[in-house]
Order: structure tokens, then C-alpha cells, then sequence
């Protein structure tokens, strides 16, 4: 008999590590202890994108949102919900600053707002099973361009939609696509760039891990397009759980004969290769990862020559990003039109002229509803934040948003209704990138994110190029000396020159970005620099050395009466005072470890 | 399974289309079985399986069953309601049988008439 009820259970990374395959083994085993196994049925899904709230899970028809759910919640919430028929409020989503739940997930607006191409099977299908992928239309954009349409209809179209590169370059992949295919070679490579180093980027990693034979069927697409018969995936090792869906996907695409020879019969073969990488962010450049693949140290190299034309053995070769491809099985089955009449601008005459379809972004930082979520192109960092994120955390204020990963630029609060696409988010010194998203709010010191993200991109620096490997390690002394209170007038003149340089001057797009974090940070919050520089002042209150912990006197006493609690929990015992009585700090013992600012409860402590 | 065809993936599709409908929360019909203390005591269970196997052996695609609580009219249980989209109101059915399942998912699912005798009102309670 067909089961009446699907218990949609989100085994994405973030899920999985909140123990989210306990609870769907304790749902299975309360589900038959009260005789519903064959009316009740658990999946296990791809991420959802939540992942503020997980472990989750949706009770399909009905698409109930279950949230934040401990193995402990499972018997309670069979009994009441599958038996009886009645919803458990305490484990349904309640906004933040509301008191009602919204128990079904299509009304919450995190989901509400998006739109899904990329994801459209995230959550609704079992991504180990390629029958449920097929069930929702998979692979039939393949059997499209096999039966219907030559290799060159195939990159009009693609070149019609708009497509750009998801990777954070926007280049028009059917342009990209056409040139690959018109270098004369016995071999093509298409290969899948799925090395996602970003620090809080997690678009490919879902995208793989909910539907990894959307991605598959992107490829053989390409491959068919380009003339190909062999592709490689890049991919990350420490991504276990994408690798196995991966590599389940690829397994099972072979058995039904949708990779190897003949593939349904046509004269097209294809087949795909995994090839782990091993940590090293510079391979997500499309040169150095080639040269991984090759098995050569990760380096990139000068592009005079374009990989198109000599990439991966020195064959002509096609790199897309896991997202681009994901995409294309869409735009084959319903056309670049319906693709391109989502988003910014006209690409008609232009393949530049406009970003078209949606973009997957991972939200992160200081926002309520961490999570990844995919939106049309055009759509405001205001509505991404404040209604799909759900505003800051905390009820603090807003600062900058980061786009584009780690080299990507802080973008301040002036320009937050600015429309995300490739050319607007360029022109203010950020840009897509592969489509991280991070949130500062009023506590977060602008000077420290920079330095933050720039160690990132130094310590992942190949060495090859001198303004990358030396550059940018002078850049980050330099913040270095700023944030502790060292820095001169003359240090920001200095280092805006360097990153200047560094941008002009490096071999890839990894020095070539690395100083956007500094640049639009000196843009955009250059009062806070001078505040480090001139009063050695950090206005964020979080650079160590410039802050001094204080206790209020009248607080202390007034509303704590000397509770001692900071004292207790002193580290470096550099509170005096004795229960009942007013507390200090002395400043000399004193670490900055922010322990009592943490602890005491009459707020008391403060930070100048 | 070995290497499929073009037109086995139609067929998949079809095979699996219930199950994707469900999960996608779509649906022309909703049956909603009443299953509080008392629903349960008076055999609401077993209607929920008539229901089930009834929408099985018809090869329903667009029918999602679901249960709710008690609805408060406790006297007339196993009791159900059917909403229908485009229809003006949910039905509610009342002491029901598994004889009644057949006779209201033949006529009221698939014809759209009312089963007037196991009818008790239209109009439904909030369920949540």
C-alpha cells in the first residue's frame, strides 16, 4: 500500500552533525511501535537550507515544519502528531520578535521568499535514490538534447538564457561552451568545479549533497555540446557527504547506462571521474586545479592562453562550478526564455548586459536565519537580510554585508537596496563571487573583518606570484599594527597603494581579489581606520588591545549587590571586591577575555 | 535494473507519481480522518486503512489523507471530513464504516456527489 505520509528529514551536513540520523532512526523505531510503518514513511533529503534551526524535518502532504528537534522530542511528537492527529506547537518555527508559530513551511518566510531552480529538488527527494530524480523530471532534458536538438542548438540556447558563471567569474558559459567546442582537438575535457573554499560558503556542498544528479545531467549535457567524451568533478575531501552522494549518483547513472557508451542508445558516450582535492583554496582556480588533476603542485598559471583552448593535458577543456551546471538541465527543459525572464538586464545583444536566473547564496554571520537560500537575480541585500534573514541577531544594528567570499568586498548599510547581480556588485568594490554571504552587525569592528579575511587569502596564497606572496603578507602587518594600535596615517596611504598593486598585479583572481575587503573597508568605513590610527579607539569594542573591560560602580552594587560572580569567573584573578561590596578591574592583570562582560547578569560591565 | 530507454523514464515517472504529488503537497482531494481518544475508540483507525486501501485500489494520484484531533462531536465518531478543491465547502461524514469508505470515495471523490445518509453537515473545524 502507498504510504499516506512522508517524513521529510534533513540530512545535509549541518543536520547530520546535530545528530539528525538519530532522530530519523528514533522516528523509525516509534512509527513501528505504533504499527504506522506502513502509512508513515521516513526519507532522508539533501539540506534544506535552514540550517539555523536544525535538525529539521517537513511532514509532507500537509508540508508541517518541524524544528530544532532532539531524539528525546521523537515519541511525544508521534503519538500526538501521526496518532492523534494534533500539532506540536513547542517544535514548530516561531519568528523572531513574534509569538504565534507559522506551522507550515511555504508561509515561513525564509522559504517564502526564494525561488528554486538549482534546489528545486531539495527536500523532496531522496538524493541516493535516482528513480525519485527522475520522478520529478530528471534526465529528461538529456533525452531532449539527444533526440531533438544538434550541439550547436544546445549552446544557442544556453547562450539565449544568459547563463554566467556561478564559480564568481559571470562569464557567459555559452560562450565559454561554443569556444571549447570550436578548438579543433581529438579530446575535450568538461570539468566540474566543485573545490568550494569560501570560509561559510556552502552552495555547492548542498547543491551535491540534495540533487547530485542534477549536476550529472549538466555535464553529459555540456559534454554533448562541446563534443566530449570524459569529464572530471573536483571536489573538496573534506565534503564526505557530498562525495558519497556523488559518488552513489555516478554508480547509479552507470547502471542505467546514463554514463558509459551509447547512452540511450545514441551515438554519445560519456563518463565522469571524481578526483578529491586536498585543501588547498587556490585549487578552486580553474588553472591550478587543473594542474591538481594532472597531479603537479596546485599552482596557476598566466592565462595568455585560455583553458578553453589549452586546460587539463593541454586539451581543450570546459571548468563550470557545480551551480552552473546545475542549471542547465532546467534551461534545456523549459527554455531560455522562461531562464532569462528572470533577472537583471537584457542579454540579447550583450551576453554581459544583464544577470539572468537565480543565485545560490549561504547566509552567514550576524543574521537570524542562517542558512542557504537561492534567489532571482535583481533581488535587494535589504530583502535577502531583513525578510529572508530574518534581520540581525539580537535586535543589533546593522553594519556590512561581505558578498563574494573571502576576498569579496564589505558592502555598508547606504547601499543596501542595491540589486544583486554580477555588474552592481562589482561596481561598488564587492562582487557574486561563488556566493558567501556574510553579515556584521554594530559590534563587529571593520578593521578586524578585513584582517580576518585577508589572513584567510595570505595563508592560502600559492607563493607563486610575488605581489600575492608578498603583497598581501605586508597588508595584513600592517592591519596587524592598526589593531593593536600601532598604526600611522601614513599606514593607510601605504596599504591602500599595496592592495592597489596586489590587484593589478597578481598572476590569478586570488591576489587579484584578496585586497577587496581592505579596499571597501577603507572606502566605506574609513572613520573607523582613523579612529584605530588617530584615538586609538576601536569603535566596534573588539580589537583587544585598544579596549579597556569597566565596571559600573552604581550597576554592581545597585542592582547586583556586589554579587562577586565576575570575580569567580575571572581567569587571570584581576576583579577585587568582596561579595556585597563595589567590584574593579585592575587593568594591569586584566586579559580582555570579555568573561565577565559574558557573565554578569545586571549589566554592569562595559567596554570603552 | 539494467540500462533504461528514453521511454523508461515515463514510466518511472509514473510509477512514482503519487509519491512525488505527496510530498509536494499537492492535491484535488483531502481526506481528513478524526482521531482523538474517542475517534480511536470508536475504530477511526480502521477507517483510515479502509480509506487508504480504497485510494490504493483506484490508483488515486491527487488524494492526500491526513488525521486530525477530536471534533468535538464525539456521539457520531469514526467521523471524517472530505474537501474537495473547488467545491464550496468541506463535508463532514459521521459513523462511518468501512462499507461507507467505498461508497463515499466512489461517489464523492471520484463523481463529486455528496453521499447525503453518512453526511452530517458541510463546514469543517479549524485544525490548526
Amino acid at each position: 500500500m502507498a504510504y499516506r505520509t512522508y517524513l521529510m528529514v534533513c540530512a545535509g551536513t549541518g543536520c547530520v552533525a546535530n545528530q539528525s540520523m538519530k532522530i530519523k532512526d528514533k522516528l523509525e523505531s516509534e512509527i513501528r511501535k505504533r504499527g504506522l510503518q506502513d502509512e508513515v514513511s521516513v526519507v532522508t533529503t539533501g539540506c534544506n537550507g535552514f540550517c539555523a534551526v536544525g535538525p529539521l524535518m517537513v511532514v509532507q502532504p500537509d508540508g508541517i515544519f518541524y524544528q530544532l528537534l532532539k531524539e528525546t522530542d521523537i515519541p511525544f511528537l508521534v503519538e500526538e502528531h501521526f496518532v492523534k492527529g494534533r500539532l506540536v506547537k513547542e517544535l514548530l518555527y516561531t519568528p523572531p520578535r513574534e509569538k504565534a508559530p507559522i506551522p507550515k513551511m511555504s508561509d515561513i518566510p525564509f522559504f517564502a521568499d526564494q525561488t528554486l531552480i538549482v534546489l528545486r529538488n531539495r527536500g523532496l527527494i531522496n538524493p541516493e535514490n535516482i528513480d525519485e530524480y527522475i520522478a520529478r523530471g530528471g534526465y529528461q532534458a538529456l533525452a531532449k538534447v539527444l533526440t531533438l536538438m544538434t550541439p550547436d542548438q544546445v549552446i544557442q540556447e544556453i547562450k539565449a538564457s544568459g547563463l554566467r558563471g556561478r564559480g564568481g567569474g559571470g562569464f557567459p558559459t555559452g560562450i565559454k561552451w561554443e569556444t571549447c567546442k570550436n578548438v579543433p582537438s581529438d579530446t575535450h575535457y568538461v570539468i566540474c568545479n566543485a573545490d568550494e573554499g569560501d570560509p561559510g560558503a556552502f552552495m555547492d556542498r548542498s547543491t551535491i549533497e540534495s540533487d547530485p544528479h542534477a549536476v550529472i545531467e549538466g555535464m553529459l549535457i555540456g559534454a554533448y555540446a562541446i563534443g566530449s567524451r570524459e569529464g572530471y568533478v573536483y571536489i573538496r575531501n573534506e565534503y564526505p557527504i557530498a562525495l558519497e552522494r556523488l559518488q552513489v549518483a555516478i554508480k547509479q547513472a552507470r547502471e542505467y547506462g546514463l554514463l558509459g557508451q551509447k547512452i540511450f542508445n545514441k551515438d554519445f558516450d560519456f563518463e565522469i571521474r571524481i578526483v578529491r582535492g586536498a585543501g588547498a583554496f587556490v585549487c578552486g582556480e580553474s588553472t591550478a586545479l587543473m594542474a591538481s588533476i594532472e597531479g603537479r603542485p596546485g599552482e596557476p598559471r598566466a592565462k595568455y592562453v585560455h583553458t578553453v583552448e589549452r586546460g587539463l593535458w593541454d586539451k581543450p577543456t570546459c571548468l563550470n562550478n557545480v551551480e552552473t551546471w546545475a542549471n542547465v538541465p532546467q534551461i534545456i527543459e523549459k527554455g531560455a526564455g522562461w531562464f532569462s525572464s528572470i533577472g537583471t538586464g537584457d542579454v540579447t545583444s550583450d551576453a554581459w548586459g544583464g544577470s539572468k536566473g537565480t543565485k545560490v547564496f549561504s547566509l552567514a554571520g550576524k543574521v537570524n536565519n542562517t542558512g542557504l537560500i537561492e534567489v532571482p537575480m535583481g533581488i535587494t541585500l535589504r530583502k535577502i537580510i531583513f525578510d529572508i534573514g530574518g534581520g540581525i541577531k539580537d535586535g543589533k544594528k546593522f553594519k556590512a554585508v561581505q558578498t563574494g567570499g573571502p576576498s569579496g568586498g564589505f558592502i555598508p548599510e547606504s547601499l543596501l537596496d542595491l540589486p544583486v547581480d554580477y555588474e552592481e556588485l562589482t561596481k561598488v568594490g564587492s562582487m557574486m563571487g561563488s556566493g558567501g554571504m556574510v553579515v556584521a552587525d554594530e559590534n563587529n569592528c571593520m578593521v578586524d573583518m578585513a584582517k580576518y579575511f585577508l589572513a584567510f587569502t595570505q595563508a592560502e596564497s600559492c607563493g607563486k606570484c610575488v605581489p600575492c606572496r608578498e603583497g598581501t603578507k605586508r597588508m595584513l602587518d600592517i592591519l596587524e599594527k592598526i589593531t593593536v594600535g600601532k598604526g600611522t596615517e601614513e599606514d593607510l596611504v601605504l596599504l591602500e597603494e599595496l592592495s592597489n598593486m596586489v590587484v593589478e598585479s597578481s598572476l590569478c583572481a586570488l591576489g587579484g581579489s584578496a585586497p577587496n575587503p581592505v579596499l571597501t573597508t577603507l572606502k566605506y568605513f574609513r572613520e573607523e581606520y582613523e579612529a584605530h590610527v588617530k584615538d586609538k579607539h576601536c569603535p566596534g569594542h573588539s580589537c583587544r588591545e585598544l579596549i579597556q573591560y569597566i565596571i559600573d560602580p552604581e550597576l554592581c552594587l545597585g542592582k547586583g549587590h556586589g554579587c562577586h560572580v565576575c570575580a569567580k569567573n575571572c581567569p587571570d584573578g584581576a576583579i577585587v571586591g568582596e561579595t556585597k561590596q563595589v567590584h574593579t578591574i585592575d587593568v594591569m592583570k586584566c586579559g580582555k577575555c570579555g568573561i565577565c562582560y559574558d557573565v554578569c547578569k545586571f549589566d554592569a560591565i562595559h567596554i570603552e | 535494473m539494467g540500462k533504461i530507454a528514453i521511454e523508461d523514464l515515463a514510466k518511472i515517472q509514473e510509477a512514482a507519481r503519487y509519491k512525488i504529488a505527496l510530498r509536494q503537497g499537492a492535491g484535488r482531494v483531502r481526506i481528513n480522518v478524526h482521531m482523538g481518544t474517542c475517534g480511536i475508540a470508536a475504530g477511526a483507525r480502521g477507517i483510515l486503512t479502509a480509506v487508504m486501501k480504497e485510494i490504493e485500489a483506484r490508483n488515486l494520484h491527487d488524494v492526500i489523507i491526513t488525521n486530525s484531533g477530536c471534533a468535538g462531536l464525539c456521539s457520531q465518531e469514526p467521523m471524517m471530513t472530505i474537501e474537495v478543491l473547488g467545491e464550496p465547502a468541506p463535508v463532514k461524514y459521521v459513523l462511518l464504516t468501512p462499507e461507507k469508505i467505498t461508497k463515499i470515495i466512489d461517489m464523492h471523490v471520484l463523481k463529486g456527489q455528496v453521499v447525503k445518509e453518512c453526511a452530517l453537515a458541510l463546514g469543517s473545524e479549524r485544525t490548526r
